[in-house]
């Protein structure tokens, strides 16, 4: 196979691992917060439950997480399973997974802002939602940029895990073409992709950090 | 004798079973100017916090002007509505030890913003924010981030925007421990300027010179409990052991 053929195949599957990447941020970033919130409520169920949650999305390897999800139709409710939920399965598992560490990143972000910004805030006639929407959030979102910065370059080798179940993202392409041409080549220019994938990444978050340098905390 | 703008009866309030204030009664009159002094845990925050409305007391009641925040009611300490709480909380303000400005705020909106929250329209609140900062000395400052200010500079900065809102009672929690000792005349002459304007002030300090030139009348708080009371000239020359020896030890 020349490589020519080789880099239009891994391109093939880049797409796949490009669109894990985005949905999995699209409902992570969002759903990471609502768990924050959960993980801190005054309620003590609600935050132990949530706290279990995370401790096990944490706590057990991604790789399982997907295999359970994946299977879970048939074995729970004996749905049988269709290869179109394949890449269902692969968003559920890494939104669930990567929400539980970010909603970590986002309870000690909302904990790091001192307590008299909000009693200031208070005393300045803020309601509740103004002072986290206006004084809080954007604050929060300075100090968590760094560690999201961390996730997400995670997350773009993570992806690679779904081919756990089978999907046809680049990794997996390129451990096909790499079996039956019996050559290293595939995986390392595979390897070489994902670190073109994270310059970019790391760039774009690099250029959000500069953004809110114009003031510090 | 003109009208009381705060009163505070019986006011009592513990942590974890300590008693931080044990029944404290305090009235504030239309331009005084109050100065609590004392020791260090001997409750003059925790008074300050629990007439702010940061703290909810245990017991006894609270009132500005004919309105009531708290109230004690069989033996419990009842609060308003929420509603009700939060117009009470426009008749003060508070200044903090440690500024709390808001980091990612210019100068200007930290002083502008808290006025369209509560109804000022956009033009008036910035007139007054800059009207505010010519007369703190602060005109050049008005788009620069809080970081890039000394801490007088902030400290002022948030009697500005304290005063934004047209206080009836400003607070103020030891308002120059937190700066540099060069730093401390800038506040206090804010403060003293205010005074002269008879701005109703509630000041906790350590300043006790400050204190004797500029209060109508000091507090002596100890083990929560209002041990001394009066003018500078009664405080400063009491025959309160434990009063002229503090006061004493500020003397030199």
């Amino acid at each position: 196979m020349s490589i020519g053929v080789m880099f239009r195949e891994l391109m093939g599957g880049m797409g796949v691992t490009v669109s894990i990447f985005f949905l999995t941020l699209l409902f992570s970033l969002p759903l990471g917060l609502v768990v924050a919130f959960l993980r801190m409520s005054r309620l003590k169920p609600v935050s132990l439950i949530t706290g279990i949650y995370i401790s096990i999305m944490r706590g057990t390897p991604l790789m399982l997480q997907l295999i359970v999800i994946y299977f879970s139709p048939y074995y729970v409710f004996h749905v049988k399973i269709s290869s179109s939920f394949r890449f269902v399965a692969v968003i559920i598992a890494f939104a669930l997974n990567y929400a539980a560490y970010f909603a970590e990143i986002y309870r000690s972000g909302i904990q790091s802002v001192p307590r008299g910004q909000y009693e200031a805030a208070h005393v300045l006639g803020y309601d509740r939602r103004q002072t986290f929407a206006r004084i809080i959030l954007p604050q929060v979102l300075k100090r968590v940029l760094p560690p999201i910065t961390n996730e997400v370059i995670t997350l773009v080798k993570d992806t690679s895990l779904s081919f756990a179940i089978a999907t046809a993202e680049m990794f997996t392409i390129a451990k096909q073409i790499a079996a039956k041409e019996a050559s290293i080549m595939p995986l390392m220019a595979a390897g070489l992709f994902y670190y073109i994938f994270n310059l970019v990444v790391a760039w774009a978050c690099e250029r959000l950090e500069k953004h809110y340098s114009y003031y510090r905390i | 004798m003109s009208e009381v703008l705060l009163e505070i009866s019986h006011m009592k309030k513990a942590f974890n079973g300590q008693e931080v204030l044990k029944d404290i009664s305090l009235s504030v009159s239309q331009g005084e100017v109050v100065s609590i002094i004392g020791p260090s845990g001997g409750g003059k925050s925790t008074l300050l916090r629990c007439a702010t409305m940061l703290e909810t007391m245990d017991g006894g009641s609270l009132r500005y002007l004919d309105r009531y925040a708290a109230r004690e009611e069989d033996g419990h300490c009842v609060y308003a509505s929420a509603q009700e709480l939060r117009e009470i909380g426009r008749m003060f303000g508070l200044v903090f030890q440690n500024f709390n400005l808001f980091p990612h705020y210019t100068v200007l909106k930290n002083i502008t913003e808290p006025q369209l929250l509560s109804g000022t329209e956009g033009a008036q609140a910035e007139k007054r924010a800059r009207d505010l900062l010519t007369d703190l000395g602060l005109s050049d400052k008005a788009d620069a981030y809080p970081f890039q200010l000394s801490g007088g500079q902030q400290q002022r900065v948030s009697i500005a925007r304290a005063l934004a809102l047209g206080p009836k009672i400003l607070f103020f929690d030891e308002p120059t421990s937190a700066l540099d000792p060069e730093l401390t005349g800038e506040v206090l002459r804010v403060i003293r300027q205010l005074a002269d304007e008879h701005m109703t002030m509630i000041i906790v300090t350590h300043e006790m010179q400050f204190a004797k030139e500029l209060s109508d009348r000091i507090i002596f708080l100890e083990h929560g409990c209002i041990e001394a009371e009066g003018t500078p000239e009664e405080l400063f020359s009491s025959g309160n052991a434990r009063v002229s020896d503090f006061v004493g030890r500020f003397r030199l």
